[in-house]
């Protein structure tokens, strides 16, 4: 149900790791809960985040939802896109729906975040 | 929670139910972007029936209704509907209502549902003797059907003369072969229906609707969408536009108040609010920069001091801007105005628009 190989939060964010670098965006069930997103508010680039910090707002018509950290570091990219097209990130949560990309401080936090069995199980709770 | 009568027909269409008034509720089916354009395009199909129904009878039901409504209840011939407030002896608002006139002595008050419990005490702690006063909402049930293809849509199911029925008014009859009240009313700004029924016609009549709308692109439509498309026509929302703390003047209800028709709850301190003029007003904003106005918002001068707060805002999906309803310091309120509306701690540039924010297109006579 979610992809293999990325890395998830307690707060529906996703990260893909590959080296230092994390790309985050928030997750398929985290899109649908909401509905359809039509603003988004990005953190400039060179932006310092701790884990857990809000670092992005993502608003649907009738909610504000705060996306956290899920690792530490800095904001080296940003999707530029979603200010013109929000709905991305109800189109292609995984894809073009991509938030920001953060240069970790600390690779090794990467580890701490939930894999795809870990968050399918969580999301399962929270649906009951 | 109470549930409509047409709980499993949400749930068959794949609905997300939401606690609204103490009512489960729809607040979206296929999406609020998608079913708001469908009712702007096409039609959309809605369960009002948390909405509360009180009838209003008796030889004294006119004259009860001339003292506890602002609005002129013996302007209203049988087959019409108005459009009324009632209020406090302060002049805030109680509730904003619709009031049907289906005989000489018979009225229908359509009440928000999350006030039918405090309107009820409020209209029998006014009644006098000859007004008899009914709750009909549980046996009743309310659909809706909304957009340029409602007319297409409805005709093809009833014997009623559509053409001859115009916005506010209603008639009674079949449609689908149920026994309804008709009214050419709604909460869009589109030309559509409101039909009242007995609650436990309402499956038959709602896969009936829905069945003559599919070629027309008919779609369901929630909670959600109701919103977006009232704000778009500034259609004032109970409980965030307007509560006991507002007045009619300062909402811009004005026309609402009759002021020629004799003594109503209120009237002293309306007159006393028009003599003196309003400090604030509800106005329409549309946020120039980036940024989502929302209910609680504090609206800020071009200096940076509070002058108001959003009382209604979302992103727009017919004009694809970002727009609220807001009051503001008198001196803010004309069209134009440069205001910012603070959010999460930034100004945010907005300006007051002329209301509604989207045309109606509603079938009016003449």
């Amino acid at each position: 149900m979610y992809p293999e190989g990325l890395k998830y939060t307690e707060q529906h964010e996703w990260a893909r790791i590959s080296g230092n670098r994390a790309v985050v965006g928030i997750t398929d069930y985290a899109q649908k809960e909401l509905g359809d997103v039509v603003f988004v508010e990005l953190p400039a680039v060179g932006t310092t985040v701790s884990r857990h910090d809000s670092m992005a707002v993502v608003e649907s018509v009738k909610a504000v939802s705060d996306v956290y950290a899920p690792v530490s570091g800095t904001v080296v990219e940003v999707n530029r896109a979603l200010e013109e097209n929000p709905e991305l990130i109800n189109q292609d949560p995984y894809g073009d729906g991509w938030l920001v990309v953060v240069e970790m401080a600390d690779p090794a936090e990467a580890g701490e975040l939930m894999d795809a069995e870990e968050y399918q199980q969580l999301v399962e709770e929270e649906g009951e | 929670m109470q549930r409509t009568p047409l709980h499993e027909e949400h749930l068959r269409l794949g609905a997300r139910m939401i606690n609204f008034a103490g009512w489960e509720m729809p607040v979206q089916y296929s999406g609020v972007l998608a079913e708001h354009e469908a009712v702007r395009s096409a039609a959309g199909l809605f369960d009002l029936s948390h909405m509360g129904e009180i009838e209003v009878r008796g030889p004294g039901a006119l004259a009860f209704l001339q003292r506890v409504a602002v609005n002129d209840a013996a302007a209203l011939s049988c087959g019409q509907v108005q459009y009324s407030l009632l209020c406090t002896p302060e002049g805030g608002i109680v509730d904003d209502i619709l009031v049907y006139r289906r005989g000489e002595e018979e009225f229908l008050l359509v009440v928000n549902a999350a006030n039918r419990a405090k309107d009820l005490a409020w209209l029998a702690s006014h009644a006098g003797p000859g007004v008899e006063l009914e709750d009909l909402t549980f046996r009743t049930a309310l659909l809706a059907v909304q957009g340029p293809q409602a007319e297409r849509i409805v005709r093809g199911l009833t014997d009623l003369d559509l053409g001859a029925l115009f916005y506010y008014q209603f008639a009674e009859g079949e449609v689908a072969g149920r026994r309804v009240l008709l009214s050419r009313t709604g909460y869009t700004g589109e030309d559509g229906f409101e039909l009242y029924l007995e609650a436990e016609e309402a499956v038959a009549l709602w896969r009936a609707l829905w069945a003559a709308g599919q070629p027309y692109g008919l779609k369901p439509v929630g909670l959600g969408a109701r919103d977006t498309l009232r704000l778009e026509m500034r259609y004032p929302l109970y409980g965030n536009d307007i509560t006991e703390e507002t007045t009619p003047l300062e909402a811009g209800l004005g026309w609402v108040v009759k002021w020629d028709k004799g003594d109503f709850i209120g009237r002293a301190a309306l007159e006393r609010q028009k003599r003196e003029g309003v400090r604030r007003r509800l106005v329409g904003l549309v946020v120039v920069e980036r940024g989502v106005p929302r209910h609680g918002y504090t609206v800020l001068s071009p200096e940076g001091e509070p002058i108001g707060s959003v009382t209604s805002g979302s992103y727009s999906p017919t004009r694809k801007e970002n727009i609220a309803l807001a009051y503001v310091a008198e001196q803010y309120a004309a069209v134009g105005s440069a205001v910012a509306v603070e959010i999460r701690g930034k100004p945010v540039a907005a300006r007051v628009v002329k209301t509604p924010f989207v045309e109606p297109r509603v079938r009016r006579k003449g």
